[in-house]
């Protein structure tokens, strides 16, 4: 039985966490709405403060809700992710990269 | 040994590493969503590069109700939570709260789906439907992407719920699927997070 | 009620076809009359079909992968033979419409359904006995994907006699492939059957990379495993990365097709060059997996026909890393000429050629596992022999099309056709047929006979150089791909000698099959049977049970110490485990995958078609036998000690028996 009950040893939270983690998730959701709709920022500003935000608030779901971290346990999840978040920039980037340059040399936008 | 733990009776613990806790399936999931992570990603690329394509028709600033979206967000988030609390009682083997905890959780994502379609079919009502213009093809592959990710996951929300009801009650196995779909909705809550921040909020920019 | 579907849809009118589908109807009604008059039903339907058993799903993939290789060689020699004709006031044989689904079914069938299935039947086989594993991960998803593939194929297959293919080459780019210029179903077919197949090729994806992880035997850390299945895991790796790209491709031109969406369109702001990004960021990655696999085979077979250990274990596995890594950063070599700037195709170009350096690491290492080794010239080693001449040859012009200036004249010729043949024939092709020999007596309990395998490796060695290196020249001297006809007279004579070149394949073709026949009927003859379960003296753990393995596999887990244990131990005279025996715990099988199969055929069909109930259908069966299998709590059993110490018994009977006989 040690390997079916290994399953459920690790962290998978408190109310506490998951409450912290929602009192955060909610102040990153309302800075990220406030950023756009006061128009205190010029766009570029706000752009780059939405991904600031986004980044930090996926980081809190991460953390708090499917409970990723350090551990030896969880470190192939860890890895894993951390590669495929690397692959997902260079598509993305990528892409961007690749379609912005085309569309420039081409006078195609 | 637990006869029904897992569909995958064979794995023999690789604790000579020290890195081995959690049965295959769950990390097999969890590979799964990973791959639906680059699934999206895909999309945002695709996003990123005809968003600005509005071919004469209306743009996100024209189209986004930033209320709605901030309703839909705040559904999704509190849904997360109520999730995590069917987890908790689950690891405490309080079936009852666990069925309760789902219930609410899925009346939220069913609310969430709702207001997602009213909003394609006003926007399809007058006449800004997916083949408009480029934008709004990527904007509703997009977000319709997700949506469909949330009802797959309300789908089989219910299932856990009769089978719970049923013979499988608490076990191992419906805790590893329990987990598995508590990975699969918090995962669509950090898909959600980059939706409205990079389609609607930079949208209406 | 039928859609789009009605009786003029069965191309009767094309003599090839109605041909071709009397030969297929008549060797289907053979094989199904012999399975009924020997009453085998029940035997295929309990040990094969519904098996969940990675050995036994392994042979069905790669029977699959050669019937598949027949279809698509049949497209190929058609074309040859076309083009051999088609010169000044010939016409050829093959109208337009008719040339051009066969080349897009070429590409597509070769690449997703017999190199991916052949690929994927290899890993099957060795990857859980090389890494000391009762089977994989997720056995019933297996089972599912095999389903998946199958019905991919059947779905391309069935386009010859109903309906047509996609006319607009193998990744059907746009705008050709949109709704304007391709109404017919060709494209649709194409989607549905590279799309439900994708689905099995990303699930054996998380279940390899599943398996690898988390269930390799006590004492196997990742430098002591065998060079296969690093390559395996590298694939599963680049196989999770891509194919979600390539679904979500196919998914916006399906959009663009059926809802009529502006992906890919010349209007409304669609963006034609976004297609073709998106689909090499899936389509570069998917050459390196299939062809990293057949390095890894390449690897096991020079070291073993060496009676050496590899030469430069850690060097091969960095280098297999950094190419999963590299391959990954390249595709915009496929488009040099899309009209990026400066900037793009430098970058992707210097990339490319990196690639080349791990790679070339690999020709060295193999070299020098060669290099004063005592090398055994059997037929999976004349492969791998073939396969470095030959795949080098590729690589350099791989880099010489890396160069985006040289590119811009090579682009879409007859050049890259040679180029990229010469890198999966003589890459993959090669690595696939070497590691069905160099297994084989592990997958059946004999060998395969080694002068029919000479015989067609030389075949196809020959024969690929004599329809390949015309090609280069005729790309040198301006011949486009995808022609019907042509006028220059330059071209001529190398036509003929490519031709000539593609009836030597055949017969390359023709040798294998006698192979299998005069294997199979000779199997029993003392020099053909495997009774020790290592035929070759070979060196990693697959080699340490008997042929073919029990359902099981390992009757006890060993314990590994470093890299080739097995082989260690057989030189020490170490016996391979003492340890006491239990009860094995081993999924049962279940019809659940070929259920889920057969609705994802209704489903795509359906759908080709535009029969939106069946579709319906289809789609409720899915989910339907999904949940079912869900709530199946009868998925398991023990194998109990006495039937493993029965066959415990048997084998070191055989053993001795092989002993005596020496």
């Amino acid at each position: 039985m040690a390997q079916a009950h290994a399953a459920h040893d690790g962290s998978h939270g408190s109310y506490s966490s998951y409450l912290i983690g929602f009192v955060l998730a909610v102040i990153l959701t309302v800075a990220s709405f406030a950023a756009v709709m006061t128009h205190a920022l010029s766009p570029g500003m706000a752009l780059a403060a939405l991904t600031v935000l986004a980044v930090v608030q996926i980081v809190v779901h991460l953390v708090f809700f499917l409970h990723l971290n350090t551990s030896s346990e969880q470190s192939w999840n860890l890895m894993c992710f951390i590669f495929a978040a690397a692959s997902v920039i260079v598509i993305i980037g990528g892409t961007i990269f690749i379609m912005h340059d085309t569309a420039i040399n081409m006078m195609s936008r | 040994m637990a006869h029904e733990a897992t569909m995958s009776p064979l794995a023999h613990a690789d604790d000579h590493h020290g890195e081995h806790h959690e049965t295959p399936n769950v990390f097999g999931f969890w590979l799964y969503l990973m791959t639906d992570c680059i699934l999206f990603g895909s999309i945002f690329a695709a996003f990123a590069v005809l968003r600005n394509q509005y071919a004469g028709g209306p743009s996100g600033k024209e189209l986004f109700d930033l209320t709605n979206v901030g309703i839909e967000t705040a559904i999704l988030l509190f849904s997360s939570i109520t999730y995590g609390f069917a987890s908790l009682n689950a690891l405490a083997k309080n079936k009852t709260m666990v069925l309760l905890w789902l219930a609410v959780t899925f009346v939220l994502g069913v609310s969430f789906v709702g207001l997602e379609l009213n909003e394609f079919s006003s926007m399809i009502a007058e006449g800004n439907g997916p083949d408009r213009s480029a934008f709004l093809s990527a904007f509703f592959t997009l977000v319709g992407t997700h949506g469909l990710h949330v009802t797959c996951g309300l789908i089989w929300m219910v299932v856990l719920m009769v089978q719970m009801m049923g013979p499988q009650d608490l076990s191992e196995r419906m805790m590893n699927k329990l987990a598995c779909l508590s990975l699969f909705w918090h995962f669509l809550d950090i898909v959600w997070i980059c939706v409205f921040s990079f389609v609607y909020l930079a949208g209406v920019m | 009620m039928l859609g789009k579907l009605s009786l003029s849809a069965i191309p009767l009118d094309v003599p090839i076809l109605v041909g071709t589908f009397l030969g297929v109807a008549v060797i289907g009604l053979a094989v199904l009359g012999a399975v009924t008059y020997y009453g085998k039903w029940g035997y295929l339907w309990r040990d094969w079909l519904t098996t969940v058993d990675h050995k036994r799903l392994a042979v069905m993939y790669i029977i699959l992968a050669i019937v598949m290789l027949f279809r698509g060689f049949a497209d190929a020699i058609m074309m040859r033979t076309q083009l051999a004709l088609a010169y000044k006031g010939n016409p050829g044989y093959l109208p337009p419409h008719h040339y051009d689904q066969i080349f897009s079914a070429h590409g597509t069938i070769m690449i997703f359904f017999m190199a991916m299935a052949f690929m994927t039947g290899l890993m099957n086989l060795v990857v859980p006995l090389q890494i000391g594993a009762r089977d994989v991960a997720f056995p019933f998803l297996n089972s599912l994907s095999f389903y998946m593939t199958l019905v991919g194929a059947l779905l391309i297959n069935i386009s010859l006699f109903i309906g047509e293919f996609a006319q607009c080459g193998w990744l059907v780019y746009p705008p050709l492939s949109e709704m304007q210029f391709s109404p017919g179903v060709g494209v649709d077919y194409y989607i549905w059957a590279v799309q439900i197949s994708g689905v099995g090729t990303l699930l054996t994806g998380v279940n390899f990379f599943t398996t690898i992880v988390k269930m390799r035997a006590p004492g196997m850390g990742w430098m002591q495993m065998p060079v296969f299945t690093w390559t395996a895991f590298c694939t599963t790796v680049l196989i999770m990365v891509s194919f979600p790209v390539l679904t979500v491709t196919l998914a916006l031109l399906s959009l663009d097709r059926y809802l009529g969406m502006h992906f890919f369109t010349n209007d409304a702001g669609g963006n034609v060059m976004l297609y073709l990004s998106m689909i090499w960021t899936w389509g570069h990655p998917e050459v390196y997996i299939l062809v990293i696999p057949a390095f890894g085979v390449f690897s096991e077979v020079t070291a073993t026909f060496s009676q050496k250990p590899l030469f430069g274990y850690k060097t091969m596995v960095y280098a297999t890393c950094s190419i999963m890594v590299l391959s990954f950063v390249v595709w915009v070599h496929h488009f040099f000429t899309m009209g990026a700037g400066a900037n793009v195709n430098t970058f992707f170009g210097i990339m490319t050629m990196i690639i080349a350096v791990p790679t070339g690491v690999k020709i060295f290492n193999w070299l020098f596992t060669m290099y004063k080794g005592r090398v055994e010239f059997t037929a999976p080693m004349h492969w791998t022999l073939g396969f470095m001449i030959t795949f080098s040859i590729g690589g350099m012009t791989g880099v010489m099309m890396a160069m985006p200036a040289a590119d811009w004249i090579l682009h879409n010729s007859l050049f890259l056709i040679a180029h990229f043949h010469n890198v999966i024939i003589g890459g993959v092709y090669f690595g696939y047929i070497a590691g069905m020999g160099f297994w084989f007596p592990k997958a059946f309990g004999f060998k395969l006979n080694e002068a029919w395998g000479k015989r067609a490796f030389w075949c196809w060695f020959v024969g690929f150089y004599l329809a390949f290196i015309p090609l280069y020249v005729l790309g040198l001297e301006g011949m486009t791909r995808r022609m019907n006809h042509y006028d220059n007279p330059d071209w001529y004579p190398w036509m003929l000698v490519a031709e000539v070149g593609a009836i030597v394949i055949a017969l390359g073709i023709v040798c294998q099959l006698t192979q299998l026949y005069v294997s199979i009927r000779d199997r029993n003859l003392p020099e053909n049977l495997d009774l020790t379960g290592d035929p070759w003296n070979g060196r990693t753990l697959e080699w340490s049970i008997s042929s073919p393995p029990p359902a099981y596999n390992f009757a006890v887990i060993p314990d590994i110490h470093g890299l080739d244990t097995f082989h260690t131990e057989k030189q020490l005279g170490l016996k391979a485990h003492g340890k006491p025996l239990a009860p094995i715990h081993m999924p049962k099988n279940t019809s659940a995958g070929v259920f889920i199969g057969l609705f994802s055929f209704i489903l795509g069909f359906a759908s080709i078609w535009y029969i939106w109930w069946l579709a319906a259908i289809g789609l409720i069966g899915i989910v339907a036998t999904m949940i079912l299998r869900s709530a199946d709590r009868d998925v398991d059993y023990y194998v109990p000690v006495s039937e493993i110490e029965h066959n415990e018994e048997v084998y070191s009977r055989r053993i001795a028996a092989a002993q005596a006989a020496e």
